[in-house]
């Protein structure tokens, strides 16, 4: 496994920290290099499309889009774009050779059924106990939109979180409760921030390497262990 | 049996005012932008919408909306960059919406099409959209109950049909389409090229005529150079 250097994409606002936050390409660098090789990968729409930009290709894996295809390419630029080629976020995109096209039902019958290794996500909010919130700030005149993040959240066989440890408010986004209205319960295993990755199991939170903060400040933060 | 019909405006004609349509695409990919114009203009109203998203910009289902056609809609996704025409009806108390999970929702028209009266999904257990649902547990996990939705009429957009109404899609433009095709009572499909019976390899048709009630033939904006020739 590899960690993100200081020397490649790091924001320096934590004079005395243990190692300088990091910014949201480190976080997507250090999500493409967990990935196993020959997995099949789901990337959320929003800051995880970012992941895909550093997949190694020797490492055969492959990206589904809930729109029905695998082997999903990079952005279309000129004249490759396709109107009949988004991905989930509707961005022009391309085909890989080996790509395959499938209907919504056997799109989501793959998440669904298990098929799929990996989905990474953002969120609003995470619960050390792994209940992901990322659908609806639950605002009485905010507009429910859902789209496929249910279904991804609860089929992958592993679901990561990308996100920003703090919200901009300053408030925690990594808590004990969810006070956000569900996603889905219990379906989060890693959680990918700027101030490093956090493993969840058995109720717990534990950060693998502090960046931008010591372990203690984070926990002082949190409000829990680290 | 597959009626070919000379333009939009015939096939959706005698749409009733009530109906439950579903509308194909995603985002406009694979959307019936001709077919759904024409409803517009055939006057149908207090219709009840199947769609992924709830419209965008100002034409096609933003424009059946705009109409103030359309009572309820549901589907997964409705606030986007662009759908204001929706946000302003559903904020003005305009339109009823229900919200359905991605994979619920093509599973609920998949099992319309299909004969199933209802299965038990993971999907939103646990959450609001799950409310009101009966629960079960197997294998010491809970499921909801979700229903089939049935519906009147399909509107879709296809590539390629031929004389039988066997149709091919194109790439993520087929989405919605083949569960659409076989959910409805009378499924009208817009394509680019009809071609004569024979012409589709069957091993590569997606969906088999027998789903398909009446075609358009509405050519399409020039595809990309690589495609000109087919495949």
């Amino acid at each position: 496994m590899t960690t993100p250097s200081a020397r490649t994409g790091v924001i320096s606002d934590a004079a005395a920290a243990p190692a300088a936050r990091l910014d949201r390409a480190a976080i997507a660098r250090t999500v493409a290099a967990d990935i196993p090789a020959g997995a099949y990968v789901n990337l959320g729409i929003g800051q995880p499309t970012l992941v895909a930009d550093y997949l190694q290709p020797t490492a055969g894996i492959t990206l589904h889009t809930e729109n029905g295809m695998l082997g999903m390419g990079p952005m279309a630029h000129g004249d490759e774009v396709d109107p009949d080629l988004i991905n989930a976020g509707k961005i022009p995109v391309t085909e890989l050779p080996g790509a395959s096209y499938f209907h919504h039902a056997d799109s989501f019958a793959m998440m669904r059924g298990g098929h799929l290794d990996v989905c990474v996500l953002g969120a609003f909010q995470v619960s050390i106990g792994g209940d992901l919130a990322n659908w609806h700030t639950g605002e009485p005149d905010a507009i429910p939109a859902v789209g496929g993040a249910m279904d991804l959240a609860i089929g992958a066989k592993q679901t990561w979180v990308m996100m920003t440890l703090f919200a901009k408010d300053g408030s925690p986004k990594l808590v004990s409760r969810c006070s956000y209205p569900l996603t889905a319960a219990r379906c989060v295993c890693r959680v990918y921030t700027d101030y490093g990755v956090f493993e969840l199991a058995g109720g717990a939170a534990h950060l693998r390497e502090p960046f931008g903060a010591t372990r203690a400040e984070l926990a002082a933060r949190l409000g829990f262990s680290v | 049996m597959t009626f070919t019909i000379a333009d939009a405006a015939s096939a959706v004609a005698d749409i009733a005012d009530g109906s439950t349509v579903l509308i194909g695409g995603f985002g406009t990919a694979g959307q019936p932008m001709e077919l759904i114009e024409a409803l517009t203009h055939c006057g149908a109203t207090d219709l009840t919408v199947v769609n992924n998203n709830a419209g965008n910009g100002q034409e096609g289902l933003a424009a059946l909306l705009a109409a103030g056609r359309v009572r309820k809609i549901i589907c997964s996704f409705p606030r986007q960059k662009d759908s204001q025409v929706f946000d302003a009806l559903y904020l003005a108390g305009k339109i009823e919406l229900e919200v359905v999970p991605q994979g619920n929702l093509a599973e609920r028209i998949r099992a319309a099409g299909a004969g199933i009266a209802g299965f038990y999904s993971p999907t939103g257990v646990g959450t609001m959209l799950a409310e009101g649902k009966e629960i079960r547990t197997f294998g010491g996990r809970d499921y909801a109950l979700e229903l089939p939705i049935h519906a009147d009429v399909a509107l879709i957009k296809a590539y390629r049909c031929d004389g039988v109404g066997n149709l091919v899609y194109r790439k993520t433009a087929r989405n919605f389409g083949p569960l659409m095709a076989a959910a409805a009572t009378t499924t009208i499909v817009q394509v680019s090229e009809i071609v004569p019976t024979g012409a589709l390899d069957p091993e590569a048709v997606v969906t088999p005529g027998i789903y398909v009630d009446r075609v358009v033939e509405i050519p399409s904006a020039r595809l990309p150079r690589s495609e000109e020739n087919g495949q």
